[in-house]
């Protein structure tokens, strides 16, 4: 994938970001003891994961995948998951808030405040505590939000897995301090530099699959409080549930099926998901609600050990 | 002419739900241009009064790709924080975290994306204050071209200066004046001239081969995304048309092929592979390749990827190589071509930011991190510290917190490197602080270190004889350099009570405060024990001269300057001594007093001797031999309490100071 218009060696911005990004990858295989990489089951992780397996070919990418499944994830997300890793011969890792699940911790029943706390971020900081993983990879762009766009690719986080904006390790060049004491850990962001549009390109380019909910289908849909939600299963209020109508909808994040809105669209291709994009007035995470819930919230979510 | 532009008028065109073909683009054709986009990492440099925030809000803001709700987002914003008044801040944009926007002002290094029909862009925004140094080295580190903001109705200012320091140091090979604020000048073009050849005059003393200037408003819009109308006497780009067509992709060191292998790839038996990102140079299948340290020689057998096998590699693509034989290779090592090696060395010497909170230590041993070597390093000496206001150089003892300055460095382990301008892969490296593992320098290495700056090594051999023969392993001009002189005796002679003493004491200390490693030997020191059983008949005073000579000459073999202040009154006495220490490095001084000057100095020894209570005293019972031909003569009653022609004398002989 030469870049034609200039000289022979002269590489397209996506081959540069795939380079960068397998730099990176490589760099924490060799230099951490126990890495893993957080699997949202979202484009932007089936790029991540692509890459890993371009940096470790012909071998066998040396790090398991791990999901924090929060329990309300879309039935879609789970099945495709468990393909894809079997297919890919992914070591996967599923963890979960056993407690909170049992004591029946949900959006509907206790906001989407309390439910990410538990069920997201307390899950993710248990999981990562269970297995004593001293590098943990994830999928998140400095293009998303505000308080990424300053964050390191190597991202240092205390053992209480924070992160601290006014303490960021310089990070030149393209070396990478990867010292630790015992019980701290490094946040990695090899596709810091990809834009969305990066992102689509590249999984149109590589043929990468993702989980059909990104394309437009007809689904049931319950418009609450002026927000698509699909009525996945039935642990959806019924008065809700009542309200569902079948509408062709995409949706342009992945998350737990009660906090993520969908967007009218007739989008069935990567094409027509890109022209849509690049023309649609709601910028990526608005769909996300969990964003709403305060101001900068994402920053809060990031100190806190949230990506 | 952005992306935007383009697809709004397309998607304007509702009449083809398919999306398949208008107006000649389609979204396929779209995306067919964007995968051949190539990338432009850019550094803006500037504070927020010279309107970079602006700038770059516009940049993206007239590109599009700032999509609708976070205009929305923004307009909310700009009526609780914002400093434009009624209109759009863009500003506001970019500043991220929340206690920042409060302050107003940006302070880490914030990334930002856009793209045009034409190119990607990453844009490092860095705060432009002293205090935020290190961020702009950080943010200077990835780019490959600099936009550094002067507003025009300040001109070239101090930060204009540093900023372009820093770019040079950091080996940014293009830069872009912005002139910006060019509307509060009235568009006027001898002020945008007279900034140009400010400018043009600071920087020759910098390595900046590509140096473009622009005049624009980054409020107004002048000169950013199109051409202005106010300014036609203008006939240049605008900032966007620069950025978009900027030819930086040779900027890369194709020459010399570096590859500092960081995983070895081994799924099973039959597979080997070194897996690395090309630091610089080419390498093709077929090469005869070298690896170091070990210096053992292959060639490729193959470029693997996940895309199938290719049949050359060049930077900064990560590739994984196979050999066609068995070598050991390890993380840290480095595959080369065989004729065209890098240095090899633990002795070099760098260009230093220092990042940390803490300042340098000199006694800590750091981790270095060079390409994917890890090993230890220690700071030997610091050359100098360079201000970056001024780029005055200055000696300091340690580094604080954006200092910066000229190191020289020892590595345990040695590393591949070039020189930084040549290789900014191969040239950088940063320091690891040991306990906080904070980074807490970064270093842009200059060379290795001359051979003649460095203490002379011996090999164990070498070592064990010179020991054994009991040589030095420190050299004549090792020490000679060190101490900035050459080891020489000064001998006073003359009468007692002649002002000998009070001559060498104030010699001494005047020396002293010149910097020069100076001894004093005199008759109390060295009678109260090296001569204790001595008395001052001939016989006994010969004996206390010789072992003062003996003294005077290990001093002086090890370049240290000795004075000696005795009466020493005969003159056979005074050769011998002459001939144990070297004469070319005997400096007699004679101090020429008249014996009853000195009888007034001394009046009960002297009375003594008179009474005969005291035998040999020079000058009543025993001869004093004046000096044949004394380098020089001091009268205590002229010149005696002063050692300037001394002083001068050492100076003209090149023996202190030797430079």
């Amino acid at each position: 994938m030469l870049n034609k218009n200039t000289n022979s060696y002269s590489l397209s911005h996506l081959k540069e970001l795939e380079a960068e990004a397998i730099h990176i990858i490589r760099e924490v295989a060799a230099e951490f003891e126990n890495p893993v990489m957080l699997y949202s089951i979202g484009k932007d992780s089936s790029v991540m994961a692509r890459l890993a397996e371009k940096a470790f070919y012909p071998g066998k990418v040396p790090f398991p995948l791990m999901h924090i499944d929060s329990k309300w994830k879309f039935r879609e997300m789970i099945e495709f998951r468990d393909t894809y890793a079997k297919e890919k011969n992914w070591d996967l890792i599923v963890h979960y808030n056993k407690e909170g699940f049992e004591s029946g911790v949900g959006p509907f029943t206790h906001g989407s405040k309390v439910h990410t706390d538990i069920m997201k971020t307390q899950a993710l900081l248990a999981g990562l505590n269970k297995y004593k993983f001293d590098a943990a990879f994830g999928g998140a762009r400095r293009d998303e939000e505000k308080s990424r766009a300053k964050e390191r690719i190597f991202s240092f986080r205390d053992k209480f897995h924070q992160w601290d904006p006014k303490n960021q390790r310089p990070e030149l060049w393209d070396i990478y301090n990867a010292k630790i004491h015992k019980g701290e850990s490094i946040r990695v962001f090899p596709i810091s530099n990809w834009t969305e549009l990066d992102v689509w390109q590249y999984i149109r380019l590589e043929k990468i699959p993702i989980v059909p909910l990104y394309y437009a289908k007809e689904r049931p849909m319950v418009n609450i409080d002026g927000t698509w939600i699909m009525a996945d299963d039935d642990r959806m209020p019924k008065e809700l549930r009542d309200r569902a109508e079948m509408k062709m909808v995409r949706f342009r994040t992945l998350g737990c099926y009660p906090l993520t809105g969908a967007v009218e669209s007739s989008a069935t291709t990567i094409e027509e998901i890109v022209e849509e994009m690049m023309t649609v007035t709601v910028s990526e995470r608005t769909t996300r609600v969990i964003d709403f819930d305060q101001e900068a919230s994402m920053e809060q979510k990031k100190r806190e050990g949230y990506f | 002419m952005t992306t935007m532009t383009t697809m709004t008028t397309y998607t304007n065109n509702t009449n083809n739900p398919t999306g398949t073909e208008r107006g000649g683009l389609d979204i396929k054709t779209f995306l067919d241009q964007d995968e051949r986009k190539d990338l432009l990492r850019i550094l803006t440099a500037g504070s927020v009064d010279d309107g970079k925030s602006t700038l770059i809000g516009r940049l993206m803001f007239d590109s599009k790709l700032i999509y609708e709700d976070q205009l929305a987002a923004l307009e909310r914003d700009s009526k609780r924080v914002g400093h434009a008044g009624e209109d759009i801040d863009y500003a506001l944009l970019l500043d991220g975290l929340k206690a920042e926007r409060e302050q107003g002002i940006t302070i880490d290094v914030a990334y930002r994306y856009f793209s045009t029909n034409k190119r990607k862009f990453i844009i490092a925004d860095c705060p432009g204050h002293e205090q935020y140094t290190r961020n702009m080295v950080t943010g200077a580190s990835t780019a490959n071209l600099a936009i550094i903001l002067i507003d025009a109705t300040k001109g070239v200012i101090t930060q204009t200066r540093r900023h372009t320091y820093l770019v040079s140091l950091l080996g940014i090979k293009h830069v872009v004046l912005a002139v910006n604020k060019m509307d509060l000048v009235e568009f006027d073009q001898e002020v945008f001239n007279h900034i140009c050849n400010d400018y043009r005059s600071f920087i020759t003393q910098l390595n900046i081969p590509d140096v473009e200037f622009i005049p624009l408003s980054a409020l107004k819009g002048d000169n950013v995304v199109e051409v202005s109308e106010k300014m036609h006497w203008y006939h240049g780009k605008s900032m966007l048309e620069f950025l978009e067509t900027v030819h930086v992709s040779s900027d890369r060191n194709f020459e010399d092929f570096r590859y500092p292998v960081q995983y070895v790839n081994r799924p099973d038996r039959d597979f080997r592979g070194f897996a690395a990102k090309v630091a610089s140079g080419i390498i093709k299948k077929g090469d005869p390749v070298m690896v170091l340290p070990s210096k053992k020689t292959s060639s490729v057998k193959s470029i693997v990827s996940y895309d199938g096998e290719i049949e050359k590699a060049f930077p900064p693509q990560s590739v994984t190589l196979t050999l066609k034989d068995e070598i050991d290779i390890s993380r840290g090592e480095m595959i080369v071509h065989p004729d065209n090696l890098p240095h090899i060395e633990r002795h070099f010497e760098a260009m230093l930011v220092w990042m940390d909170e803490k300042p340098m230590d000199s006694k800590t041993q750091f981790y270095i991190k060079h390409n994917t070597n890890t090993t230890k390093a220690r700071i030997d000496y610091i050359r100098y510290k360079v201000d970056v206001n001024t780029l005055q150089k200055s000696e300091i003892e340690r580094f604080e917190l954006n200092e910066i300055g000229r190191v020289a460095l020892t590595t345990v382990k040695p590393i591949f490197f070039d020189p930084y301008v040549k290789n900014r892969n191969t040239g950088s490296f940063v320091l690891i602080d040991p306990v906080s593992h904070n980074t807490c320098a970064v270093g842009m290495i200059i060379d290795k270190l001359d051979r003649e700056n460095l203490a002379t090594k011996y090999s164990p051999q070498e070592l064990r004889d010179k020991i054994d023969k009991g040589q030095c392993l420190i050299t004549t001009e090792e020490r000679q350099k060190r101490y900035n002189q050459k080891g020489a005796t000064i001998w006073i002679t003359g009468l007692h009570g002649s002002g000998k003493n009070e001559l060498a004491y104030l010699l001494e200390k005047e020396l002293f405060e010149l910097g020069a490693n100076v001894v004093l030997l005199d008759g109390s020191t060295v009678r109260s024990g090296l001569s204790r059983e001595l008395d001052f008949s001939p016989a006994d005073r010969a004996e206390h001269l010789r072992r003062v000579a003996h003294i005077a000459r290990i001093l002086n073999d090890q370049e240290i300057i000795t004075i000696c202040s005795f009466v020493s009154p005969d003159e056979n006495i005074r050769r011998q001594v002459a001939e144990i220490i070297g004469k070319e490095r005997f400096v007699n001084v004679y101090m020429d007093a008249t014996l009853e000057f000195s009888m007034k100095k001394k009046p009960e020894l002297y009375k003594l001797a008179i009474e005969g209570k005291v035998d040999d005293l020079p000058g009543i019972n025993s001869t004093y031999q004046k000096p044949e031909n004394p380098d020089i003569v001091c009268n205590p009653e002229e010149n005696g309490k002063n050692p300037v022609n001394i002083i001068d004398y050492l100076n003209r002989e090149k023996i202190f100071p030797l430079q």
